[in-house]
């Protein structure tokens, strides 16, 4: 069992092997982020711009605007303070830039508050042309990674996260009592969370939304359409994100993710049970909808 | 080729099409005047690239194209019209990224500089800012890595025209050496609105493992009596009237 930033590590290592024009910047946390191997295979390719995300961004849109397929990495947290650079001039020149950050949501757990981050999707799907996809095991975050055209904004977390056993695929399991649209680290949650209802006769259907921008609305129709009730579970605030984009449809969701609040130290643990990220909450919930 | 007679020229469109926009940036167009129009016609060549940091002056960009022949001539009446010239430089024919909001093309004229040097292409980066943008902090964050990647494929022009929006920019001296202090090679000219005087600054550029800092005092409304050194015309335009009377 690995994280996504792992895997992300490891296949960025693989994308430098098969492509010269790889180039990758990063703010000085490419141990954390896992561009370290990148940078100690391709020095040349790697650029470490310090503890400066604004010029981060700036630089990463020149070696794009020059023809190089580049990669950006930080925390979740930190790209967010070079919001601006990504919309004046990434999204809005539509360049292949990709933004693949770390420790998102509550999983840099003892850090506390500045270095967690749950506005991400909610202020990167906002933005006109960029991509939000948010993989919830290493062979989604290895697809993604390979195939997402910039600019692009990928979801990683900390924690190693269980192998989801069916690759890319979004639906697990039919059941038509409810469907439960999961994404990135809740995804597991919610297949347990499914495993749990149906030995209590409800039997739930787990779609695992991988990208949320651009959605694939088709697939949430007929899930709904479907079952008629829905939930959503994210680790990031309820605002903006998964849960809001599926409302954004005209389908009512009952919305599980923080609420409008900050984050705090803790074991990863103690911060998803504090604010209902569990197993025990999707079966309340699902219940009391399914009475 | 009479690189003043372009200027004049130049002017004129500046004047003419924010008029007839009915809004703009007048001040600060007009003092890049010269800086433009000896990087066009006489310092760029076809390997090297631009890049309007200071992206409000826009219509003093747009008259260089338009005379360079790279858009059309009577599109400069389209500014900030619907469909036409956009406030701001947009990404297209003659423009390599788009611009308008400050601090944010020098990062990117870095991120051309190193793509250059990985590639082994010749051909300088140049990028012009404004001496009120060099309070952006972004700024600085790429100055700093510019002088440590060592980009002496990167020259930055500073128009140094001592005003912006909310009056004089004093908060930026000494502008030179905070240049300096960051391991730029500094250049600078008080003949920023003379075409000879803007020349003279590229013979100075060095090959010496740094990056270039070109910074010429100007004149904000330079060219035009009614708004020369009158900070009122930052984003004040012309009333038809009086454009009549200050055409050159």
């Amino acid at each position: 069992m690995i994280s996504t930033r792992e895997a992300y590590s490891l296949a960025l290592l693989e994308l430098g092997k098969e492509n010269p024009n790889v180039v990758v910047v990063d703010a000085d946390l490419s141990v954390s982020t896992g561009t370290h191997k990148f940078a100690k295979a391709f020095p040349e390719r790697f650029f470490d711009v310090g503890c400066a995300e604004q010029n981060m961004v700036g630089v990463a849109a020149g070696l794009a605007i020059a023809g190089k397929t580049v990669f950006v990495s930080t925390y979740s947290m930190f790209l967010m303070r070079a919001w601006e650079q990504i919309r004046n001039t990434v999204a809005f020149d539509n360049l292949n830039v990709k933004f693949i950050c770390t420790h998102s949501g509550l999983t840099n757990a003892a850090d506390g508050s500045s270095h967690q981050c749950l506005e991400d999707i909610a202020i990167m799907r906002v933005i006109p042309n960029m991509k939000v996809v948010v993989p919830s095991d290493d062979i989604e975050t290895e697809y993604y990674v390979s195939h997402t055209t910039g600019p692009c904004y990928i979801r990683l977390g900390r924690e190693p996260t269980p192998r989801n056993s069916m690759g890319c695929r979004s639906e697990w399991r039919y059941g038509k009592d409810c469907v439960i649209y999961a994404t990135g680290t809740m995804v597991h949650i919610a297949l347990k969370a499914q495993r749990e209802l149906e030995k209590e006769g409800i039997c739930v259907t787990v779609v695992n939304v991988q990208a949320i921008k651009p959605l694939y609305t088709s697939m949430i129709y007929h899930w709904f359409n479907e079952c008629h009730k829905a939930i959503s579970i994210e680790e990031h605030s309820v605002i903006g994100g998964l849960g809001s984009a599926i409302a954004e449809l005209g389908i009512p969701v009952k919305i599980i993710g923080t609420q409008d609040c900050f984050g705090e130290s803790g074991t990863y643990e103690e911060l998803l049970n504090k604010h209902g990220l569990t197993v025990d909450n999707i079966v309340k919930t699902a219940k009391e909808m399914c009475k | 080729m009479d690189l003043n007679s372009i200027a004049k020229d130049t002017r004129n469109d500046i004047l003419t099409m924010t008029t007839e926009a009915g809004s703009g940036h007048p001040g600060g167009s007009l003092s890049s005047v010269e800086i433009l129009v000896s990087l066009y016609f006489k310092i760029m060549t076809e390997d090297d690239v631009f890049i309007l940091s200071k992206g409000h002056a826009a219509p003093a960009l747009y008259s260089i194209l338009a005379r360079k022949g790279v858009i059309p001539m009577d599109s400069l009446q389209t500014l900030r019209k619907l469909g036409g010239l956009q406030g701001h430089p947009v990404k297209g024919p003659g423009i390599t990224v788009s611009t308008g909001s400050l601090g944010q093309g020098l990062s990117i004229a870095c991120g051309i500089a190193l793509a250059r040097k990985l590639d082994n292409l010749p051909g300088v980066v140049y990028v012009l800012l404004g001496d009120g943008e060099c309070q952006e902090g972004m700024v600085w964050e790429a100055a700093m890595y510019a002088s440590h990647m060592k980009l002496d494929n990167l020259v930055a022009i500073v128009d140094y025209n001592g005003w912006q929006i909310d009056g004089k920019t004093t908060m930026n001296i000494p502008l030179y050496k905070k240049w300096e202090a960051f391991s730029w090679n500094v250049t600078g000219t008080e003949h920023g609105n003379h075409i000879e005087g803007i020349l003279s600054q590229f013979c100075f550029i060095a090959k010496n493992h740094k990056p270039t800092v070109v910074i010429p005092v100007t004149t904000k409304g330079a060219g035009v009596k009614k708004m020369e050194g009158n900070n009122e015309y930052h984003g004040k335009v012309l009333t038809k009237e009086e454009l009549k009377e200050c055409l050159l």
